[in-house]
């Protein structure tokens, strides 16, 4: 069953086409099972090799299905790899997309546009699979760079509203910086140990490299760049948040299960690399910490329910980086895996509500909906809880994991594991405040529930996932170096758990009981400054704006008439003035031919008698 | 009753190059401000007579024969383009009604 891997990333790819080739014509229910269909089916096929991966006690597979390019010494094949890892990241990847492709074809029901819907998600999960099932580096970054393109086509996927063009264009150029980045550590990496499979680029490397030397700092400095783009962590993180604007399964399949994910993905999958460079290593984790914070604050001040969600996606991606920092490669992929299951159930069942709705995403419109909306208010709780670690709940354990390497980790893990303490109390303020916003206080709106197999179906599935998901044991050992057992004392565990809490019962506090006038507080003087800084990404927006952004604009201000050009210009019409005059002496009139020439030789005449 | 001797004084080479060159210039000028064709064509026609007539003294000056055989081709070659010439100004006539240049000028430029 293992060779039938190849169908895996191939079948989506053929829905896309056969969605693409009928320029959208397809009725929609023929659309919908296509565009769903083929993702279960790659499921499927994905359980299949999946399961006979496990059953063969092999620690990796690989399948070569042609020769991309050979230039030279240079072999690109297009290989596919298959290892513990690339196994999770290939059922989370078909699974929740393919529960997330069926709660699609609910949401986007009655959109004209609903075969192009599906087929840029088909194409996404194809991109997506060959991302995660590459053997070389060159195919990674193909996945890399479709996952990107799909990401913008669907950000700006209802594009009559300039806004959301605007939002794709964004989302498309921050990733780009990353990904320059990324292409240039791949050259750096490929001149430095001539290969591109990345394996045997691993095993080079180790047997090359010193440890700290200058070309490994290279290498996974721009690598990092690269995934620091896709995952949107500081300082690239800007684009998630205007990645809202596409609808709410491409937030739920994009910005949160899947793609942001990459980058986690990636610096996993190179991690060799990473403990050979060890200043970069935890530099990983400081950027996961500072942005897990920043994104916390953020979360906390954000009125559209989205953004909120968004916001704690980043979050979330940065406990992942921290994971990463302090070495514990699985506990970050096992995070992966939790949170792509409670993030999608989170961002669907903020679909439902923004249906119930009519398509309102205002927090502070909402309010008392637990009552209209039993199943939604349901789902979000568990959402919510799997969010912010309650004991018993999926992420509580890929969290705890996290929190105790870093605790144990002895390179200035300790500041990270405060940080990452510190966002979990953050996690649970900003999740409650959302939930108690949307769910408690005064009714305001009436909402009706849309009820479906199609939408509540894979909700219910995303819940039990999100509940048990942290039981599942996620078969990496064979690819990740041995991390030795961490047990915490019972004092640090009841801390790490009930610290947090008191985060829940501020929000309560505060959202429910109604003690803390917030609008009074975020209004004026040091509260309104501090509200401000925090709405805006501790002013990352704007920092952009007034460095990068007005100098361009500037500078093509100046640019406008093209004074480069000008000089072009200038010849050519130096030529031309050139050409009228001669053109002058064109009379058509024989005559002046003759007195031309007569005194041409009449010029020669004197010029032969005088010289 | 005693002959007169007549003296044949030889005519001194710079004046017949001088008549040469003002023939040649007025054929020129001709040449170049008429407007009738065949005006232009006898204008022509002295230009060429000019030119022969400085290779007659040219080769009597010098006693050599090189000169005289010249303007025997010359004199051919202005026969043959007459010829030639005015059958063209002929047709040109009766096809335009008109020998002006001007007029017949079609190349512009």
């Amino acid at each position: 069953m293992l060779d039938l891997l190849w169908l895996v990333p191939v079948i989506p790819f053929i829905g896309f086409l056969i969605l693409t080739l009928t320029f959208g014509k397809l009725p929609q229910l023929a659309a919908g099972i296509v565009g769903a269909g083929s993702i279960g089916l790659s499921f499927v096929f994905a359980f299949l090799a999946g399961s006979s991966f496990l059953g063969a006690e092999i620690s990796s597979y690989s399948q070569t299905l042609w020769t991309w390019m050979s230039v030279g010494d240079l072999e690109v094949g297009f290989t596919l790899y298959l290892d513990g890892v690339s196994l999770v990241m290939m059922y989370v990847i078909t699974g929740i997309g393919f529960l997330i492709h069926v709660y699609a074809t609910g949401y986007m029901s009655g959109d004209p546009s609903f075969a192009r819907f599906f087929s840029y998600m088909n194409l996404f999960v194809s991109a997506m699979l060959i991302l995660v099932l590459a053997d070389n580096l060159a195919l990674l970054f193909m996945g890399w760079e479709g996952v990107g393109l799909c990401s913008y086509l669907l950000i700006g996927f209802w594009y009559k509203d300039p806004n959301n063009g605007y939002c794709a264009r964004k989302a498309f150029v921050m990733t780009r910086v990353g990904d320059a980045f990324m292409a240039i550590g791949l050259f750096t990496l490929f001149v430095s140990t001539g290969t591109l499979n990345i394996q045997e680029a691993m095993l080079e490397a180790e047997a090359q490299w010193v440890v700290g030397s200058g070309v490994a700092t290279a290498v996974t400095l721009l690598l990092l760049g690269g995934a620091v783009g896709k995952s949107a962590q500081l300082p690239l993180q800007t684009w998630l948040p205007d990645a809202m604007a596409g609808p709410t399964p491409i937030s739920a399949l994009i910005h949160a299960a899947t793609m942001v994910t990459a980058g986690v993905y990636l610096i996993a999958r190179t991690h060799v690399l990473y403990l050979l460079a060890p200043e970069v290593q935890y530099l990983v984790g400081v950027i996961g910490a500072i942005t897990l914070l920043m994104a916390g604050f953020t979360a906390l001040t954000q009125s559209d329910i989205k953004k909120v969600l968004a916001f704690s996606t980043v979050s979330q991606i940065g406990y992942m980086f921290l994971a990463l920092g302090v070495g514990a490669w699985s506990s970050a992929i096992f995070h992966l895996m939790t949170h792509a299951f409670f993030k999608a159930l989170l961002f669907l069942t903020a679909g439902s509500i923004i249906l119930a709705m009519h398509h309102e995403q205002d927090i502070f419109k909402m309010g008392g909906l637990r009552k209209d909306l039993r199943w939604s208010h349901a789902l979000f709780l568990i959402g919510t809880l799997g969010l912010v670690a309650f004991p018993g709940f999926s992420g509580f354990f890929s969290k705890e994991e996290i929190l105790a390497s870093a605790m144990e980790n002895h390179d200035g893990g300790y500041i990270l594991y405060l940080a990452g303490l510190l966002g979990a109390v953050m996690t649970y303020l900003y999740s409650f405040r959302l939930y108690f916003l949307v769910f408690y206080g005064k009714k305001t709106h009436d909402g009706h529930e849309v009820m479906g197999l199609h939408l509540q179906g894979p909700l219910v599935l995303l819940a039990i996932g999100a509940v048990f998901a942290g039981f599942i044991h996620i078969p990496v050992e064979g690819v990740f170096p041995e991390m030795e057992e961490h047990h915490p004392s019972v004092m640090a565990q009841a801390a790490m758990i009930l610290l947090p809490m008191l985060g829940g019962l501020l929000a309560w506090w505060v959202f429910v009981k109604g003690k803390v006038d917030t609008e009074k507080l975020a209004g004026q003087g040091f509260g309104a400054k501090l509200h401000r800084f925090w709405f805006t990404q501790w002013g990352m927006d704007w920092l952009y704006d007034k460095i990068i952004v007005t100098p361009y604009t500037w500078l093509a201000e100046v640019n406008k008439n093209d004074f480069i050009d000008s000089i072009y210009n200038g010849s050519a019409r130096a030529v031309r003035f050139c050409h009228e005059v001669m053109s002058e002496t064109q009379t058509g009139q024989l005559r002046w031919y003759a007195i031309s020439i007569a005194y041409g030789l009449l010029l020669l005449v004197v010029l032969g008698v005088l010289l | 009753m005693e002959m007169p001797t007549v003296t044949m004084q030889v005519i001194p080479m710079e004046h017949g190059l001088l008549l040469a060159a003002i023939l040649f210039i007025m054929g020129m000028v001709g040449v170049l401000t008429r407007r009738n064709l065949v005006f232009i064509l006898m204008s022509l026609e002295i230009m060429l007579n000019a030119t022969g007539l400085a290779f007659i003294v040219a080769s009597s000056h010098w006693g050599q024969v090189d000169g005289q055989i010249m303007f025997l081709m010359i004199l051919s070659l202005a026969a043959a383009e007459v010829a030639v010439a005015l059958g063209l100004v002929l047709q040109l006539f009766q096809k335009r009604k008109t020998l002006d240049i001007n007029v017949l000028g079609e190349m512009k430029g």
